[in-house]
This record gives C-alpha cells, structure tokens and sequence, in this order.
C-alpha cells in the first residue's frame, strides 16, 4: 500500500514537473515567426514515415545507424513493460499482462530482453565512440564542457535502464523457479531465464525480492528522470524528430526562399506597382533575421530538434578546412538563444523590455523584447560569410534540420538591414547593379561569338 | 533572340550563357564547346546576348535579397517578351534560380542544364559519339557542382554523358550527394576565404590525386576555376586536366 501511494505521488509530481518543462520548450518555439505550410501534406506524412520512423537517412553511416536502431527499437518496444510497470504500481498486482497474453506475453518481454541487450551493447560502443575513440565530430570546439557531459549522461541513463530491467526479470525467474508467492509463471524469457539464475541464482528469497524490487523501481525512476532530463539536454530529437520531418522544407535544396516583403519593394522601385499610399513609413522596415523573434518557429523547433551529432559539420568544407563555421554550433546558439530569451520573459525581466516601450505596468513579453543582445552575440560575421551554401550539412543531417536558412536568414540582416558584409563582394554588388554582370568588364556580353 | 523575334521566329533553345560563360577566358572555351555540340545536333536556338543580365545568384546568395529581385525581375521581363520553348545553360547558379527562385517571382520557364541536355541529345541520337578525343583511354572522375547535385538531385545525367565515352570512369571518395563543394557557391567566388587552415578547392585537388584520374570532368564555370587552381596549388596540371561536359563531348564526338 505504502508503495502504492508513494508511486502515485512520484508519478503525478514527475509528470506535473514534464508537462512544466515542455510547455516552456512549446512557448519558446513559439517566439518566433509562424510559418505557412506549403506543398504536399502527403509527402510530409511520407517523411515521417521513412525518415523518422524508418531513420532513412541514419543508415548512411551503417555502423553508428545500426547501433542506433537498436536503442530506437528498445526504446519503442520497452514503453509495452512500461505500461505494465504503470498498471502494477498502481494498483499493486504483479505481471497481470502474462495470464490475458499468455505465450504472447513471453514472447514480447523475450523480444524486449534482446532488444535490451543489444541497446546495452550499442550504448557501451556509444560511449567508447564518445570518449575513447578520438571521432572528430565530437571534439569540436563547441562539443566542451555541458555538450560533452551531457551526451555521456544519457548514455549513462541508457544504460542503468536495461540494468533495472535485468534485475526485475532476473530475480523474477528465480523467484518463480523457487515457487515464491506472487510470482506466478510468465514462461521462460529469452535473456534473464539463463542471466537471471546465472546472477542471483544462490540468494534467498528475501534478497531475490530486494532485487527484483530495487529494478523495477530503478527502471521506473529513470525513465521519469528520463522524461525530465530531456527538455534540458540536446536528446528532445526523441520526440521532436517526428515534427521537425514533418515540418521540414519540401522544395529543392538548392532554393532559397524569396523574400516577398523585399519583392514589394523592389516592385515598387522599379515602378511595376503604385506605392500603397496609407502605408505606415514611420518605422524603417527591418529585413532578415538578427534574433529568434525573426526566425521562423521552424528554424526554433529544429533548434530544440538538435541532438548535436555533428553530421553537419563533418561534412562542411568549411569546417573541414579549418573555418570557425561549424552548421551544428549554429543550431545550439539558437537554441541557447531562445532559452535565454525565454528565462527572461518567463521572469518577467523588466529591464529587457525595450527602452522606448516601457511602462508602468508593461509585461515583457516577444513584442517588447530587448536585452541589447541578438543571435550575432553568438555566432560571429566570420562564420556566417564562411558558407558556401553547398547544402552538405542539409543533406547530412538525419532529421532534416537545415542550418543554411538560419545562416542565410542572417546574412540578409547584415547586408539589408545594417548594409555589412564583406567589402570584397561590393565591386560584385556594383557590377551587377551597373552592368548587369558579376564583374565590371569593358567587353561586350557576346564578344565570345565573334570568333567562333 | 531579338533577330529572331523580329523575324516572327521563334527557337526552340534558348542558350542562357551566364555570366562566366560571357566573360570569363576559361568558360568562355566551354561556351564555344557547347555552341559546336548544338550546331552539329542541328539545334535551332538563340541567345539573348546584350539583352541577358546575370541572374542575380551571387547577390541573392551574399545576402543583397534586393539585388537580386531587381535581377530576377528585369530577366524575367526581358524572357517574357520572346518565345522559345526551352532555356538551356551551362550554368548550375544559373540553372538553379530559373528552375527554383524564379517562379516565385512569376518567372516560369523550363530550364534545363547543360548536363541533362547532353545527355538527352546522346540518347535522341542527335550526336554521335566517336570517343576519339583528348581523354581517350584517360581515366575520368565526375566532380558534382552542388548545385546540379545536392542543389537539384542530379547525379545521373551528367554521368551517364561520360559512360558514353567508354573510357575508365572512377569515383572521388566524396562523390553524388557526399560530394565536396569546390568553394566557390554562396558568393564565396567573390571574396577572399574566412580564416582557416587551407582552401577547399585544396582540399578537394587532395581528393581528385587520390584517385589517379588524369582527366576531371565538371559541369560549372566555377568549380572548374576553383578546381584549376587547386590542381595547380598541387603542382599536378601536367598530371590532371579539368574539363566542362562539354568540352569532352564535343572533341570526341562525329563533326557533322
């Protein structure tokens, strides 16, 4: 009874503190700009099929794809015991699954165990991978410190999660192999029926229930740490992967989306269209991104999305050559950006409320935001102008998150709204706009055919 | 073009040179590659001449969004004026704002690179390839531009040109859509590199030595400057050639 009530409490408090944790990450993508969704819903429901669901693109490094498929399908298949684990907690019975499922039960949790295993295993390479092999993608400058600790934590929580499953099955088959009370049949599961008495085969009865007990609640509390340590680490891709798919751009990838505030302008400009007479000319319009207020909650949701594997950036010929640009720290500025933007206006710092908007009484909030920093405190001009917009890092990435919009989004900020940028591209600028070509020449455009 | 329309003709290409194809001593020779290739395939087609303006790529690409709309804008109109059934270019920058960024702006053309249109003319049997050329019996490697590969999904056509050839065809560690830019897209042609430890066209020569291929065949202006001086930076322009699509095809096919 007492464990019973003490599982209620944990539970309802876990899940109030989740529910907390991830209405602050669904308000902090929603700082920013909403996007309409255009093109084939179809198509976007087919993503998420293959590309989350079916992890498509994972297998194209094949080791680390296939080791990760065994964590995914663990992870999807263990919420089954979950459910069960729910069911007992709360009302105190033990395994009531096995005597509805019979065989069928067996065979699932037997199915779990494997998976188990091998995640285990996949877990122990993980972390090998992270911290022994010396895999450049996870010594980048941007991967010091918290990135670093973090990644290992959830391994770590990864694996103390098959070790609690072990210890409740393993001390379970035991028990039932002693006739002990409670622990009815289940048949034979395909790990812990030799690991189990294998382990714990000499222990008393007393000490073979600590056991099981001590996993079952080891199982059970770190999956509710799980549950909360996700919203503060990189790992959310658990569940956001299957948005992002979702939400991810369809077009070609060698597009860049027009600006169509800048078309009206220059629509204007070049006299195709009357200049709206009762338009607003007080406050000069501002084009591009410089905060996560001007991204789109697209481009935020990939933020959160990240889960800093550096894919990206192992395939960047900028970073590869040595340039400070590297796609994945792009994603984690914006993502450090936003959580602090949000911290503010869920404090209700007042002194970030914009100067000339403060009042008594004003709440600050995304209309008013102003700390006097923006995203271009993070991420430097040199980084921005490194890209070469070859779509690599696009293209790598295993849930399609697109760091080219965001870099684009603020090379637009700097060149029309500050009108900053490398000087080198002024006399490219400057052709364009005078002779209509990329340098300024005194050739004729077609002088080539003269003597063909 | 305008000769053309003033006739009451109208083409079925338009040949979109480009910028580098206009100006630039090295893709100007591609240029003239091309014009010979649609000459002896019989291809009735025009080009804008004074009339074409640069597409506005570059300026979209470095961030000036109001340049390039002016661009794309007077382009537009300039093409709205004419008929053709086609734009043909031998440029992926080019190829790309037509195919992608143009529509937005009610530019709607159907465009198609140089590379897919090789290929098709091999196919119609419109050239007929002999193999004699300078790269016969050489070893080949395919460079993807970015924007004809990952850009727009296009891996096959342009390979499917060289296998016309029967010569040794090998691929870069890097290649289809794990290839390597060449350094120069995102206007970063027009500019000196950000800090680091060498160039990417450096890196990528490194790539091209490593397969042992004498003869690189690109399909972009600028990967082939870029590339050029890579292999120069490595002392292998004896070793190594760069060469357009279609360069290779039209000194190895029959002369009509």
């Amino acid at each position: 009874m007492i464990q019973q009530i003490l599982f209620l409490l944990i539970t309802i408090f876990a899940f109030a503190y989740a529910y907390k944790q991830y209405a602050r990450i669904w308000k902090n993508i929603k700082l920013g700009q909403a996007v309409e969704l255009k093109g084939d819903q179809s198509q976007r429901w087919r993503n998420v099929i293959l590309i989350a669901l079916g992890q498509k693109k994972m297998f194209k490094k094949w080791i680390p794809g296939l080791f990760h498929f065994f964590i995914y399908a663990a992870f999807i298949i263990t919420q089954i015991e979950l459910i069960e684990i729910f069911v007992d907690g709360i009302f105190g019975t033990h395994r009531p699954f096995a005597s509805i499922l019979g065989g069928f039960y067996t065979f699932v949790i037997s199915l779990i165990e494997i998976l188990s295993v091998l995640a285990f295993v996949a877990t122990l390479i993980f972390l090998s991978r992270r911290n022994l092999l010396k895999i450049p993608r996870f010594h980048k400058p941007e991967m010091k410190g918290w990135p670093k600790l973090d990644g290992n934590i959830i391994l770590y929580l990864e694996l103390s999660l098959v070790i609690g499953i072990m210890m409740m099955n393993g001390a379970d088959t035991v028990l039932q192999n002693m006739g002990a009370e409670h622990y009815h049949p289940t048949g034979a599961f395909a790990v812990s029926s030799w690991l189990g008495p294998t382990l714990f085969g000499g222990l008393s009865e007393g000490a073979l229930v600590m056991v099981e007990r001590t996993g079952w609640w080891l199982h059970f509390l770190v999956v509710l740490a799980f549950l909360n340590y996700l919203p503060i680490s990189k790992h959310l891709h658990v569940f956001l992967a299957f948005p992002n798919v979702f939400f991810a751009k369809l077009t070609q990838k060698g597009e860049i989306p027009n600006m169509d505030d800048v078309t009206q302008e220059v629509k204007i400009m070049l006299g195709l269209i009357e200049p709206d007479p009762g338009a607003d000319m007080s406050e000069l319009p501002v084009f591009g991104s410089k905060d996560v207020f001007d991204l789109t909650q697209v481009n935020l949701l990939n933020a959160y999305t990240c889960t800093e594997c550096g894919r990206c950036t192992q395939a960047c010929p900028a970073n590869i050559t040595g340039k400070k640009l590297s796609p994945r720290k792009i994603m984690m500025d914006v993502r450090d950006r936003m959580e602090e933007v949000g911290k503010n206006i869920r404090e209700n710092k007042t002194d970030c409320i914009a100067e000339a908007k403060k009042a008594d009484g004003v709440i600050l909030s995304k209309d008013n935001y102003d700390d006097g920093k923006s995203l271009f405190d993070l991420i430097s001009d040199e980084e921005l102008f490194a890209c070469t917009t070859c779509n690599a890092c696009v293209e790598a990435c295993p849930v399609l998150i697109n760091p080219l919009d965001i870099i684009m989004q603020m090379r637009r900020y700097k060149q029309l709204t500050l009108s900053e940028g490398p000087s080198d591209w002024l006399p490219m600028f400057n052709a364009i706009e005078n002779s209509g070509a990329v340098w300024q020449l005194s050739t004729e455009r077609d002088a080539w055919k003269n003597d063909l | 073009m305008a000769e053309l329309a003033a006739q009451g003709k109208s083409p079925e290409i338009l040949f979109w040179v480009g910028c580098a194809g206009s100006f630039d001593a090295r893709a100007i020779k591609v240029t003239k590659a091309f014009v010979k290739i649609l000459n002896a395939a019989n291809i009735d087609f025009a080009i804008l001449g004074q009339e074409e303006r640069c597409t506005g790529d570059p300026a979209r690409r470095a961030g000036n969004e109001f340049l390039f709309q002016m661009s794309a804008m007077m382009n537009i109109e300039t093409l709205n004026q004419y008929k053709f059934k086609r734009i043909v270019t031998t440029c992926p920058h080019c190829f790309n704002t037509f195919k992608n960024e143009y529509p937005a702006l009610g530019g709607d053309f159907k465009v198609v690179h140089h590379s897919e249109y090789l290929q098709e003319l091999i196919a119609d049997g419109k050239i007929r390839i002999t193999g004699d050329g300078e790269v016969k019996g050489k070893k080949i490697t395919y460079h993807d531009s970015c924007y004809i590969g990952r850009g727009n999904d296009i891996y096959e056509a342009p390979r499917e040109v060289l296998n016309a050839l029967n010569n040794d065809i090998v691929e870069m560690k890097r290649c289809k859509s794990n290839g390597l830019c060449c350094g120069a897209g995102g206007a970063q042609m027009f500019k000196e590199d950000e800090p680091g430890d060498k160039r990417i066209n450096t890196e990528r020569a490194e790539e091209i030595l490593d397969t042992g291929a004498e003869v690189v065949a690109a399909n972009c202006p600028f990967c082939i400057t870029m590339l050029e001086d890579g292999i120069k930076e490595k002392d292998a322009q004896d070793k190594v050639t760069i060469l357009d699509l279609a360069e290779i095809i039209a000194d190895s096919m029959d002369n009509v």
